[in-house]
């Protein structure tokens, strides 16, 4: 395999794992403005022990996507931060609210009103984050954002004000949630609260199905070459068959309540959606103009990249692994 | 406003954001890790509150922090996409340990602040450990970067084109061991000085307050001794810039002309149309010296480069001697902090070494001194490198992202940060009102001996 695809190989990996895990953290600020009920309470408690320790650790997957995306394929990275200025701007601004106004949450008074106040920023900035990560990856699937002689030639607009970035935005935004509401049937040894998560996971669940749908018929005109690589390549029906089976999995056992294995199912559900965008759109980096192969670095640069990151991964992984052990431990 | 003057406003503006969070981001765990040392060390119960005191301030601090990192990274490309396309292969090695820096960091600090009941309380000082060491390592690895931008090195330009790129070579610039050394001490110092000003504020409020002493001489240790050392990294900065980047050193100074046996201005206002810095003392050879370690050295002024080369004198001339300015008066105060310590010690009364009012309200009036010194030196480094992004090489208006309106997004920006930055401050200020009163140190202790 050709040392640019093993890199492209590696930034995809590092993003289905912020999906999987700061994604949760997203989907678990959704929960908190939709905790109703005499368990509200506990509900949005549960969450913020969920999170807190580990949410700043989940958010590193993201820099490193971007590191690993500037480092290895820059003008790929410097079309995409030129096309779609606007919204990873607004990206941008959610990702500092959410952070700060969870954190702030947190340190401030415990008066009610004040708790309120921080919860609503929290959680509406929890859901407009994913929004527009996934309409930033969905313009970049979308082919429209067009390049000539290194310059964007399609304008600050067109390429992510339309139907189909938007469709993936929900998409995202829908798969977050789901994959907080089943983690957060493990977190809590209470039945009540369990059964509202698992009430909320299948809700999500139905959610992303009805999305997924509409994505896939927006990709018709939003996405041509994406939706043929998904619905035509001879790879497609086995990772077509898998998704599937792992998306009933996870309904299946969300609604034995087996939630341990729900939680692989509904994780394994979402790295194949990914993978299945990533086989979809390879060779292409920024479809059309830009493949893995014209966006690459220097061989010298890709290959120091790769010890890099083989080598930061030999001294992440444990760290990591204690991490979650520690805070976790109760439900791994 | 133009789109350029836009887009570099709200660059500096982020940094200048930023920067104040990276420091305390190394700095603070490095304190937190003394007092739980200590702690360990002497089972003395009021070292543990002040690790979980200063850990509270911290992880907010360090939240914003991570947030406002994060929007710079993308800020690299969202406004300089010209530089990241040209140089993301060459100086993104850095960026990457970085990351991997960031991430151990994260990781640690999660476990530090949410661990005290759930690891051994060794496991738990391993982790602040673990905190300050990478938090060091992300700001020496971004530092790097920057370094290369001044001093570019590890490849050949071929019709504009960089080429037998050699990202080692990039990263082992003449410019990252004096920059690295110059920001890392500063970290330590400026933070030190600013936890030493806010303990000794409140002793003066409540003078026998044990918390607040331990606090306070743990504080002005880390802060004192890297003020003391920061000289002499300074000098060596001096000289690397003299040597890789001569008009930004002669900017430094306000020297347009080209003299040997140059004099060492202090103070001065440099008027750019006549080509003159006026009343400024002057220090006679000392310039020579610093930069070349000798009296009668050459040094370039302004006036031997063309005027689209130069930077903006009068703002980096200024910048440079408030930030040497800070720079000395912290020395100075470390000086005396370190002759009060040894003088009390040889009295065999050391523990009095902070009983001095007056050395208390200096203390208070130096607090913000290093960031100050942080936020002007940063001036100097990179409004001294203008017209360039990588210097002799790219100039910031080729590397400037097409998107117009870029007002827009520096406002909004600007916005959010000056809230973030009310709040946080509100936060900390609750933080530290409600540290432990002097008096419920002692009820407690009594308790305990009870």
């Amino acid at each position: 395999m050709q040392l640019e695809t093993i890199i492209a190989g590696v930034m995809i990996a590092s993003l289905v794992l912020y999906a999987l895990l700061g994604g949760a953290d997203y989907g678990g600020g959704v929960w908190d403005l939709f905790a109703f009920g005499k368990r509200a309470q506990r509900q949005r408690k549960l969450i913020a022990e969920a999170i807190g320790p580990v949410w700043e650790a989940n958010h590193v997957w993201l820099i490193l996507v971007v590191v690993i995306l500037f480092t290895g394929f820059p003008p790929a990275f410097a079309v995409i931060a030129t096309a779609l200025h606007i919204p990873i701007t607004l990206l941008l601004i959610g990702i500092v609210l959410r952070g700060t106004a969870f954190t702030f949450r947190t340190y401030d008074v415990q008066r009610d009103d004040v708790q309120r106040r921080w919860s609503l920023l929290f959680s509406i900035a929890s859901i407009i984050t994913p929004v527009l990560l996934g309409v930033t990856l969905g313009a970049i699937a979308g082919g429209k954002i067009r390049v000539a002689e290194g310059l964007v030639t399609s304008g600050f607009f067109d390429s992510w004000l339309a139907p189909f970035p938007f469709a993936v935005g929900f998409f995202a935004l829908a798969l977050f949630a789901f994959l907080a509401a089943v983690y957060l049937t493990m977190e809590t040894p209470e039945r009540e609260l369990q059964e509202d998560f698992r009430r909320r996971a299948l809700v999500a669940g139905a959610a992303v199905g009805v999305l997924a749908l509409i994505v896939f018929l927006l990709a018709g005109t939003g996405a041509p070459t994406v939706r043929a690589g998904i619905s035509r390549s001879w790879w497609a029906l086995g990772l077509h068959a898998f998704t599937a089976v792992f998306a009933m999995g996870a309904f299946y056992t969300l609604w034995t309540r087996r939630y341990r294995l729900a939680r692989v199912c509904a994780a394994a559900q979402v790295t194949m959606i990914l993978l299945g965008w990533a086989f979809a759109q390879f060779p292409s980096l920024v479809e059309p103009d830009i493949t893995i192969a014209s966006a690459a670095a220097p061989r010298i640069t890709l290959q120091l990249l790769l010890i890099a990151l083989v080598a930061g991964a030999i001294l992440l992984f444990p760290s990591y692994y204690y991490l979650f052990r520690i805070f976790k431990s109760e439900t791994v | 406003m133009s789109d350029l003057l836009a887009a570099r406003s709200q660059m500096a503006m982020s940094l200048a954001f930023h920067i104040i969070f990276a420091a305390i981001g190394i700095a603070m765990p490095f304190l937190m890790m003394i007092a739980e040392w200590k702690w360990l060390r002497t089972k003395d119960e009021i070292y543990l509150t002040l690790a979980k005191r200063w850990a509270k301030g911290t992880a907010i601090l360090f939240a914003v922090g991570a947030v406002s990192g994060t929007v710079l990274s993308f800020e690299l490309g969202l406004l300089w996409p010209g530089f990241m396309g040209y140089a993301g292969s060459i100086i993104g090695m850095p960026f990457s340990l970085e990351g991997f820096a960031f991430f151990t960091e994260a990781i640690f600090l999660g476990i530090y602040l949410y661990g005290w009941k759930r690891v051994p309380p060794r496991a738990h000082l391993f982790a602040g450990a673990m905190v300050a060491l990478s938090g060091a390592l992300s700001g020496i690895f971004v530092v790097i970067a920057n370094a290369w931008m001044n001093a570019p090195t590890g490849f050949r330009l071929v019709d504009g084109k960089p080429v037998d790129i050699d990202p080692i070579a990039a990263m082992m610039n003449s410019a990252a061991l004096p920059q690295t050394l110059h920001m890392t001490l500063a970290a330590y110092a400026a933070t030190g000085f600013v936890v030493a000003g806010i303990h000794a504020f409140m002793l003066l409020r409540d003078p026998d307050n044990r918390f607040h002493k331990a606090a306070l001489a743990i504080a002005l240790a880390v802060g004192g001794i890297t003020a003391i050392l920061q000289p002499l990294s300074g000098d060596l900065l001096a000289k690397s810039v003299a040597k890789t980047q001569p008009v930004k050193l002669a900017a430094f100074e306000g020297q347009f002309e080209t003299e040997s046996g140059a004099a060492f201005r202090i103070g001065g206002i440099p008027d750019e149309t006549a080509g003159v810095t006026r009343y400024a003392i002057e220090v006679p050879y000392l310039l020579s010296i610093l930069a070349y370690g000798d009296p009668n050295a050459t040094v370039k002024g302004l006036n031997e480069f063309p005027a689209d080369e130069r930077p903006p004198v009068a703002i980096v001339h200024i910048s440079f001697q408030i930030m040497v300015a800070c720079g000395v008066a912290m020395m100075v105060i470390a000086l005396w902090g370190a002759l009060r310590y040894l003088w009390r010690r040889r009295a065999q009364r050391k523990e009095t070494w902070l009983d001095s009012r007056r050395f208390l309200r200096v203390l208070v009036a130096a607090a913000p001194l290093g960031f100050i010194a942080i936020e002007t030196g940063w001036v100097v480094t990179e409004v001294g490198r203008q017209p360039w992004i990588i210097y002799g090489v790219m100039r910031t208006s080729e590397a400037v992202t097409p998107m117009p309106g870029l007002i827009v997004p520096f406002i909004t920006f600007t916005l959010l940060y000056i809230l973030l930055a009310f709040v946080t401050v509100w936060l900390l200020l609750r933080q530290v009102a409600a540290s432990p009163q002097g008096s419920e140190v002692d009820q407690k202790e009594a308790q305990l001996a009870a």
